[in-house]
């Protein structure tokens, strides 16, 4: 790389003192916070970025879509049983199956002379099946999202105690975990199920009896790495207390795989929910959740698809995109995973 | 001498989220045949990158081969195929990596490790692999290979370890052993060890070497020829004696500057201000400008092409144009005056009669299972004295950073007694003895909390003990602080990963400086840092001694920088102190076989002095139970016997415990 001779004058043999120290500013890298990298490479992750967009779609029509038309979720007319959907607009369309007619191609709207819409039909008594689904929606996730607080809650706690005190107070705690896991939680459910009243509390009280120890087990691996980092080890010499360093130092360095995995107990909740519903151990009615609205519609799959069409959906949507979601949060909150 | 491998204009880019970042920037070099090329660099210079890339293994897709070529044998082996540099690697291309724990198998024996390569690469049979695997090991230098082949990794040391490694790395015959700072992760005796083990396999096999490390002391007792490397480029290449006795490079200078001397004990180390540039954005010139204060004019402007030395000598300095003779001639003069001006001052005497920490048979054990106890301090007794540096070193698993962190009170339950001023320190008040007693860590990445801000970090002692109660009185406390440790204001909202390992060192003790105390336990506090970096650090650290009265107890083991800081020194091995005294005559009249050992086993970056020295093999001493711990001349404390005692005393000062045949294990 020999460079023309003559471009180099004299004077750019000198020195060149502070002056040319104060032109070459220093590009500095771009500093983004733990949080921002994060989100950035979260949003690159177009699956993940899907997953979050239908779950707030979902959470969206759970709140507002009971209130979207004049139906309540339990107001029964015996005249409009049975239904299949009709949608302004989508009802030209014949292959779609909105257009109000049954699997034998006749419109019941017209044979029943009903007048208006109903989105997704209408179930054996009458009833709306867009509000009763989106009613639906709203209790399981209301369960699911309280089944995952109070397993965090408790996991967090019990993992990082655990943990944090180690020797004796670690084994005890985890020879209590191994013998909750040893039990089938199908049986401790079913059986805390019969003793309390079927419904949403001791729906969620069974799945949380269980479900707090896999959260334990990863808060716990987590503070045993980090309780003999030297941060920690810093904070002990300058006379911190353990709870300063459980809420300032552990917790805070754990939040990453605490958000996964609470991501994860989700859509395991919505489903755990949604099976004991099915098998007659959940909700009982009035009261709609997903799972009780497939077991209704499971009864006339034949005849009626719509009854149980929709509220399958709902439950493979939400599944999917938390899975996805919970997926992309993984790699992107590892700072491991950042180039 | 022929040339084996020759790489040209050589470009290597990771592509990041921030965008590409050019490690490896144009690097232009051959290697020779039975040479020892050592290339050195601090990290991030690109030295890994460019070794990994020469055995086809820059991590994809992240990473990629730019631009240029590596020729080996005629043929350029950055288009060679996966399947084709898959059989060039391990056969005719070999690497060493730095830590010997992980590059072994650890559910493998060492005899099925060793003849894998020579069962995949020749076509040989078991029985003759076997053979071969024996010859490896007995080359390099395991003894009783036929026994100890069907042993797993762990039942080596680690020196025996890498000694396996490099069998490995032999076992095809290769023609280039690639060795990425292969001593690194090892004792200094040990490194001492496999060093020579390279140089002999160099002169015996005639296998060339490409060895990187960022030691220069290393670089001194192995290399045949050396490359510099900064910022992703060589700035220097020359043989060994050329670049440590007549550099050109300032970047070379510079480091060859910040090196502590073993001989002179001089009060300030030259440092290199700065960092090195981030390479996603590299500068325009000559990248070590911004470091340089007798950069040029276009240092700035242009790169500097290489400039010809000698005909085995090149550097990349525009100091070297016709042009510029005037300005360094001008320059040396600068250099001199202010060395002139340097070394007028003085240090006055340290009054030695306030003992600040008193240390009484400090037994810290701790028992595993049943039945085995591990004695990580086995009864160690000492005087730290106010205002003094109290070295300690010894290698790993002496029980040197186990005895400072029982002092500070990390391992609650310990034997003896540690007074604080006269005071036992288990009847002292916790939070009054931890605002007393500080400690800076090693690991500058690990031992600050990666959610917090630099402020809290460092507020953190102020916030526990609530001595501001006032935010804004805290913010200010915050400041003054990093502008003693030499950062600035602004940094006090960043958080931790935004800074180098230096700064983050420097956050560090900061944080330690906060509650204002009076003993500083330094565990390694430069051993995570590259050569430029520590001198800054240990500058700084000399600097708040003087101006806050600080004592330290300073841990490592690196010997010359302890020299360099430490007013006495105390050597520990297998729990137990060996030898104190004033760090000058523990140098230059070591007592102890052990400390002698240690001594003869530092690099030093100065070819002749290496070439020229002996060097003592490491030896297992065992202490009878009569050994005490003995004052044989005033000040110099020897764990040894009375007889023995009485015969240093007596000034018998050689002819003592001289290892004999008998005692090498």
């Amino acid at each position: 790389m020999r460079m023309d001779e003559a471009e180099l004058h004299d004077g750019l043999f000198e020195l060149s003192g502070e002056e040319g120290r104060k032109k070459q500013v220093r590009a500095s890298v771009p500093t983004t916070s733990y949080w921002k990298d994060s989100w950035g490479r979260l949003r690159k992750n177009k699956g993940a970025f899907a997953g979050l967009i239908m779950i707030g779609l979902i959470l969206f029509l759970a709140v507002a879509g009971p209130y979207m038309n004049s139906h309540g979720f339990d107001d029964q007319n015996l005249e409009h049983a049975n239904l299949p959907p009709k949608v302004p607009g989508l009802e030209k369309i014949s292959w779609l199956g909105m257009s109000g007619a049954d699997i034998r191609g006749v419109d019941q709207y017209e044979a029943k002379g009903v007048e208006g819409y109903y989105w997704f039909g209408t179930d054996s008594l009458g009833r709306d099946i867009w509000t009763r689904i989106w009613e639906g929606t709203r209790i399981s996730l209301y369960i699911a999202f309280l089944a995952a607080a109070l397993d965090l809650v408790i996991g967090v706690a019990y993992g990082s105690i655990s943990a944090y005190y180690g020797g004796r107070v670690d084994n005890v705690m985890q020879r209590i975990i191994e013998v909750l896991i040893g039990i089938p939680s199908l049986i401790i459910v079913i059986l805390l199920i019969l003793v309390l009243q079927p419904g949403i509390v001791s729906i969620t009280l069974a799945m949380v009896i269980t479900g707090w120890v896999n959260m334990a087990r990863i808060v716990r691996g987590q503070v045993l790495k980090l309780k003999n980092q030297e941060f920690v080890l810093a904070s002990r010499t300058l006379g911190a207390g353990d709870g300063r360093l459980m809420g300032g130092h552990l917790i805070p360095n754990t939040l990453g795989p605490i958000i996964i995995t609470t991501m994860f107990t989700i859509p395991s909740a919505i489903f755990t929910e949604a099976f004991l519903s099915f098998i007659g151990l959940g909700l009982q009615p009035p009261i709609a959740s997903l799972g009780t609205l497939v077991n209704d519609g499971f009864k006339m799959m034949k005849i009626y698809p719509h009854l149980l069409m929709f509220s399958s959906i709902i439950i493979s949507l939400i599944m999917v995109s938390f899975n996805l979601l919970g997926d992309g949060l993984r790699d992107s909150l590892d700072p491991k995973m950042r180039k | 001498m022929e040339t084996i491998l020759s790489v040209n204009n050589l470009n290597v880019s990771f592509d990041t989220d921030a965008g590409e970042v050019q490690a490896v920037r144009g690097v232009e070099f051959d290697l020779r045949r039975g040479e020892i090329l050592a290339v050195v660099g601090e990290s991030g210079s690109g030295k890994s990158v460019m070794s990994k890339s020469l055995a086809g293994l820059v991590p994809k897709p992240a990473g990629r081969v730019k631009a240029g070529s590596i020729i080996y044998k005629g043929e350029d082996i950055t288009k060679f195929s996966k399947k084709r540099m898959r059989s060039l690697r391990g056969a005719e291309i070999s690497i060493i990596f730095q830590d010997p724990m992980t590059s072994l198998n650890p559910t493998m024996p060492v005899k099925k490790q060793i003849m894998e390569g020579i069962l995949t690469h020749q076509k040989v049979s078991r029985k003759e692999a076997e053979a071969k695997m024996l010859e490896l090991m007995e080359l390099v230098g395991i003894p009783d290979a036929h026994e100890r082949a069907g042993l797993y990794p762990h039942q080596f040391s680690g020196g025996m370890q890498q000694r396996v490694v490099i069998a490995m790395a032999l076992a095809c015959n290769p023609e280039i052993v690639i060795a990425d700072e292969p001593t690194t992760a090892l004792d200094v005796s040990v490194q001492a060890q496999i060093l020579d083990l390279i140089k002999d396999l160099r002169d015996r096999t005639g296998t060339s070497f490409l060895f990187i490390t960022h030691d220069l002391g290393v670089v001194a007792e192995v290399a045949d020829r050396v490359a510099v490397m900064y910022a992703g480029k060589i700035v220097e290449i020359g043989k060994t004696d050329e670049v440590f006795y007549n550099p050109q490079h300032p970047y070379t200078k510079g480091l060859l500057e910040a090196m502590p001397d073993l001989k002179l004990g001089s009060d300030e180390l030259k440092t290199i201000p700065g960092s090195p540039p981030n390479l996603l954005y590299p500068p325009k010139g000559d990248a070590f400008a911004e470091r340089n204060e007798h950069a040029l004019k276009i240092d700035f402007e242009q790169a500097p092409p290489m400039f010809k030395v000698s005909d085995t000598h090149f550097a990349a300095t525009w100091l070297l144009h016709d042009k510029a003779k005037k300005v360094a001639l001008r320059i040396e003069q600068m250099k001199i005056k202010e060395e002139l001006h340097a070394s007028a001052e003085e240090v006055p005497a340290l009054d030695r009669t306030e003992k600040l920490l008193e240390i009484r048979d400090l037994k810290q054990h701790f028992q595993i299972n049943k039945k085995h106890t591990v004695k990580a301090v086995d009864g160690i007794s000492l005087d730290v004295f106010k205002g003094e540096t109290f070295g300690l070193v010894g290698e790993s698993g002496c029980g040197k950073s186990t005895t400072g962190r029982t002092i500070i009170g990390l391992n609650p339950r310990y034997g003896g007694e540690v007074r604080y001023m006269g005071e036992d320190v288990r009847s002292m008040k916790q939070s009054e003895l931890k605002k007393k007693i500080q400690m800076v860590f090693q690991d500058p990445y690990s031992s600050l909390n990666p959610r917090w801000t630099v402020a809290d970090i460092i507020a953190e002692g102020m916030d526990i003990h609530r001595l501001y109660t006032d935010r804004r009185k805290r913010m200010e406390k915050v400041h003054q602080l990093l502008e003693t440790v030499g950062l600035a204001k602004e940094h006090a909202n960043r958080y931790p990963h935004e800074f180098s390992g230096g700064q983050r060192q420097r956050i560090g003790i900061a944080r330690a400086l906060a509650v204002e105390p009076d003993l500083i336990i330094a565990d390694e506090p430069i051993s995570a840092l590259d050569v430029s970096i520590q001198a800054q650090v240990v500058n700084l650290l000399k600097k708040l001694q003087k101006e806050k009265g600080l004592t330290y107890i300073f841990i490592a083991h690196d010997l010359s920088m302890v020299r360099y800081i430490s007013d006495r020194v105390g050597v520990m091995y297998k729990g137990r102190l060996v030898e104190v005294a004033d760090s000058d005559e523990l140098y230059e009249n070591p007592l102890h076989p052990y400390t002698r050992s240690l001594l003869s086993a530092i690099p030093v970056a100065d070819p002749h002095a290496t070439r020229s020295r002996e060097r003592m093999e490491k030896a297992e001493f065992v202490h009878s139970e009569e050994d005490r711990f003995r004052e044989v001349t005033p000040g110099h404390w020897l764990l040894c016997s009375e007889e023995e005692a009485s015969r240093h005393a007596a000034g018998n000062l050689a002819g003592d415990r001289v290892l004999t045949e008998g005692e090498l294990v």
